[in-house]
C-alpha cells in the first residue's frame, strides 16, 4: 500500500519549471495503516498531512508507507527510504518496539528522526542521539502525571495493571515514580489480552481504593466495558491512550467520568489549537485525537526548521529543530537537553457532548514536566 | 486467596472456555470432516461481531444483532466455501494455509474499507448488565453467566445434531470415508457447504457475544484462532466432545494460571518481579498443557487420527 502525497506532483512540477531551485526536502513517514493498530497511524498521518497541506510548501515531498505494526517491515521500509528514496527526515512510528528497531540505525546513517508518538526510555537516556527528536512525550510521562493526580485526589491504595511488555513496565514504573500511596496489587496482563474478568475479581478482593491501568487500544475498551459491568465502583485513573477520540465511541458510557492524563486536549485554549481542531474536523469529518495533534505538531516543527535552515546543513537544521519555534497546539512547548519535550501534562475527564464522547480538561497534573532520563543523556 | 475469589475465577475460566468452544467447534468440524486447515476462521468471528455491532447500532435490539451475526458469518462462510475453499480439499495443507491466510488479509482490509479503522460500539443489553449475587456472597456479572448457559446449550445442541440426526450421520460418515458416502448418493459438495456454514455461524455468534464485552475491531479474530487451534489439538481433531473438554481445560488453566502463579511467586520473590515472572509463565501454561497432552496422547484427548 503506497500513498504518495499530492505534494509530490506539485513539487515535481515546480522542479521542472525552475531548474535552479534547491532539491525538495524529502520526508519518509513509516506508520501503522493496516491491522489492529491502524487507527493511531491514520490519525498521526492525517494530522501530519493537514499541517503540510496548510503550509502550501511545494518544496517538500512526503513518502508514506505502512509498517503493519511489524518491526521487520519497519526496518525494511526505513532502509528503502534511506537508500533509494534518499529521504532527509524520517518520522511516523507509533510503537516503541518498532522505534527501537528503526531509530538507532537511521540516526547512525545521518538522518533526522522525529518521533510523533513512541518515546521508549532507552532512546531518552543513554541511547539518545543528536539527530533524534521526540515531539510527543517520553513513554513514562503520562503515567507519572497519573501518579501525581492520584496523590492529589487522595488515593492511598491503588491497584495497578499494565500489559507485560516494555511500554507496560515503563507505565507502572512511571506511575510509581510519582504516586506516594500503598499498592493494593500490581499485575501484568498478557499483551493483547481481551478478557479481564480475573483481574477485576482480584481488584474487588484486594481492598484497593483506586485503579490505575495502562491498556492501550482494544485492550482498554475491553477492560472498561467489563469493569463497568462488574459493579466494582472504585475510581479509575489512566493515561490518555485508552481514552482518545478514536476509542471513546467504542467504549461508550462505560468511560464516563474517568480521569485520564494527556499532554493535549481539544479544549486547550490557544489560537493554534482552535484552528487545528476546526480544520481537522472540516478536512476529515471527525474530531482529532491526541495522536493527530502529535502528527500535526511534528509537521509544524519540521516546517519551522525548513523555513530557517537548509536540511543539508545538518548543524543549522538541528539548531532550528532544537529552537522549536512553531505554534504548538499544546501551547508552550520546548525541548529538554535530550530532545524530549518539557511540557504541561493535564488531567482530563471523559464527558459526553451531544452524541459524542470526548474529554475536557480539569487541571494541570504536572507543570513543565521533563522526563526522568535526561540526566543519562550526553548531548 | 479466599474461596470466594477462587470460585469466581473458576467461573471466569468456564465462561472463557465455553466461548472458546463456539469458535473451536467449527474449526474442528471443518478440519475433521474435510481435512482442511482454515486460518480464516477468525475472520468469520470478526464478521459476526461487526454484523452484530452494525445491527445493534441500527435497531438497538441485541437479539436481532445476534441473529444478524450468525446470518452474516454463515453467508460469508458459504460464499468462501463455494468460491475458494472447495478448490482446496485435494491440495496439501500448505496450499490451504496460504489461501486461507490470503482470505484473512482480504476480510480484514475489506472490513476496514466498509467500517473504518476505529473500533465499533457494541454493548451488553440493559436487561443482562450488572452483577448479580450468587450463593456465598459472590458478585458475578449476569452477562457472563448467560454466556456460560448459551455455550453449554449450544454444546448440547451440537452433540445431539451429530449423534441423533441424519445430517449428523452424514457428517460422521464423511469424516471416515468421503468417497464411500458420495457413492451412496449423498451430495457431498452440499454437505461440505452446510458444515462450513454451520461452523462459520457458530464463530460469528461467538464474535458477537464476545464483542459486547470486548472491542469490535479489525484483527480481533486472530488471537482467538490461535487458542482455538490449541483447543482442537488438545481435544483431538474432528471431535466435538474433545473441543468442549479442550476448551474448558484451556479456559480454566489459562484463567487460574494467570491468578495463582503470580500469587505463588509472591511468596518467594518481591512483588514486582513475581508479577513479571508469574505472568510470563502463566501465558505459556496452555502451551505446556498442550505439550503434555500430546506426549501422553499424540492424537489428542478424544481424537483418532494424528
Amino acid at each position: 500500500m503506497k500513498f504518495k502525497s499530492i505534494l509530490l506532483a506539485a513539487s515535481v512540477a515546480a522542479l521542472s519549471a525552475t531548474t535552479a531551485m534547491a532539491e525538495p526536502v524529502k520526508i519518509g513517514m513509516i506508520t501503522t495503516l493496516s491491522g489492529g493498530g491502524a487507527g493511531l497511524g491514520i490519525d498521526v498521518r492525517d494530522g501530519f498531512m493537514l499541517a503540510m497541506k496548510q503550509s502550501d510548501n511545494s518544496d517538500i515531498e512526503v513518502v508514506i508507507e505502512d509498517d503493519q505494526r511489524k518491526p521487520d517491515i519497519a526496518v525494511q521500509l526505513a532502509d528503502r527510504m534511506i537508500q533509494s528514496d534518499k529521504v532527509d527526515i524520517l518520522t511516523g512510528i507509533i510503537w516503541s518496539n518498532l522505534a527501537m528497531a528503526v531509530v538507532p540505525a537511521a540516526t547512525a546513517q545521518g538522518k533526522f528522526y522525529l518521533s510523533p508518538n513512541a518515546g521508549p526510555s532507552a532512546l531518552a537516556g543513554k541511547g539518545c542521539h543528536k539527530n533524534y527528536f521526540n515531539v510527543a512525550w517520553q513513554n513514562d510521562n503520562l503515567h507519572e502525571a497519573a501518579g501525581a493526580y492520584a496523590n492529589s485526589a487522595g488515593h492511598k491504595n491503588s491497584f495497578i495493571l499494565a500489559p507485560n511488555y516494555p511500554a507496560g513496565h515503563d507505565a507502572l514504573t512511571g506511575y510509581k515514580r510519582q504516586y506516594g500511596g500503598e499498592l493494593a496489587g500490581e499485575t501484568y496482563t498478557k499483551l493483547g489480552q481481551k478478557d479481564y474478568a480475573s483481574e477485576i475479581a482480584q481488584i474487588r478482593a484486594s481492598g484497593a481504593d483506586s485503579v490505575f491501568f495502562f491498556l492501550p487500544g482494544g485492550m482498554g475498551i475491553s477492560f472498561l466495558k467489563q469493569y463497568a459491568d462488574s459493579g466494582v465502583n472504585l475510581p479509575v485513573v489512566g493515561p490518555a491512550f485508552s481514552f482518545d477520540q478514536g476509542i471513546l465511541q467504542a467504549v461508550g458510557g462505560a468511560a464516563m467520568g474517568v480521569k485520564n492524563t494527556s499532554q493535549w486536549n481539544k479544549d486547550i485554549d490557544n489560537a493554534a489549537n482552535a484552528a487545528f481542531v476546526e480544520s481537522f474536523q472540516a478536512e476529515y469529518g471527525r474530531l482529532p485525537s491526541l495522536y493527530a495533534s502529535q502528527g500535526f505538531d511534528t509537521a509544524n516543527l519540521i516546517l519551522s526548521a525548513i523555513a530557517k535552515a537548509d536540511v543539508n546543513d545538518q548543524d543549522a537544521f538541528r539548531s532550528a529543530l532544537e529552537a522549536a519555534e512553531f505554534a504548538s497546539v499544546r501551547g508552550d512547548f520546548k525541548f529538554g537537553s535530550n530532545h524530549h519535550p518539557i511540557q504541561d501534562i493535564y488531567v482530563r475527564e471523559v464527558i459526553q457532548e451531544g452524541e459524542v464522547f470526548t474529554n475536557k480538561i480539569l487541571g494541570v497534573a504536572l507543570e513543565d514536566h521533563a522526563d526522568a532520563y535526561a540526566g543519562d543523556c550526553n548531548l | 486467596m479466599s474461596l470466594i475469589l477462587l470460585i469466581e475465577q473458576i467461573l471466569n475460566g468456564l465462561q472463557f472456555g465455553v466461548m472458546l468452544f463456539l469458535t473451536a467447534a467449527g474449526l474442528t468440524l471443518v478440519f475433521g470432516v474435510m481435512g482442511l486447515i482454515n486460518l480464516a476462521h477468525g475472520s468469520l468471528f470478526m464478521i459476526g461481531a461487526f454484523a452484530a455491532a452494525a445491527t445493534a447500532a441500527a435497531t438497538g435490539n441485541f437479539a436481532l444483532a445476534l441473529m444478524a451475526s450468525m446470518a452474516a458469518a454463515a453467508a460469508a462462510g458459504a460464499l468462501i466455501e463455494v468460491c475458494v475453499i472447495r478448490r482446496l480439499y485435494d491440495r496439501d495443507h500448505l496450499d490451504q494455509v496460504l489461501a486461507t491466510f490470503a482470505l484473512i488479509l482480504i476480510f480484514s482490509e475489506g472490513t476496514r474499507w466498509m467500517f473504518g479503522s476505529f473500533p465499533l460500539y457494541l454493548n451488553i443489553p440493559e436487561m443482562l448488565s450488572g452483577p448479580i449475587a450468587l450463593p456465598g456472597g459472590i458478585q458475578y456479572p449476569l452477562y457472563r453467566l448467560t454466556l456460560i448457559a448459551i455455550g453449554l446449550i449450544i454444546a448440547l445442541g451440537l452433540f445431539l445434531l451429530i449423534s441423533r440426526t441424519r445430517l449428523g450421520i452424514q457428517i460422521r460418515a464423511g469424516e471416515s470415508d468421503r468417497e464411500m458416502i458420495a457413492a451412496l448418493g449423498v451430495d457431498i459438495t452440499r454437505l461440505y457447504t452446510i458444515v462450513f456454514a454451520l461452523g462459520a455461524a457458530l464463530a460469528g455468534l461467538a464474535g458477537a457475544l464476545i464483542g459486547a464485552i470486548q472491542s469490535v475491531q479489525v484483527g480481533m479474530g486472530e488471537p482467538v484462532l490461535i487458542l482455538a487451534f490449541v483447543v482442537i489439538v488438545i481435544g483431538g481433531i474432528g471431535s466435538i466432545k474433545g473441543a468442549l473438554i479442550g476448551s474448558l481445560l484451556v479456559g480454566v488453566t489459562n484463567t487460574l494460571g494467570a491468578v495463582l502463579l503470580p500469587a505463588t511467586f509472591k511468596l518467594i520473590m518481591e512483588p514486582a518481579t513475581a508479577a513479571t515472572v508469574g505472568s510470563s509463565l502463566a501465558s505459556m501454561l496452555i502451551y505446556i498443557l498442550m505439550a503434555i497432552v500430546l506426549i501422553v496422547k499424540p492424537t489428542g484427548l478424544f481424537g483418532v487420527r494424528v
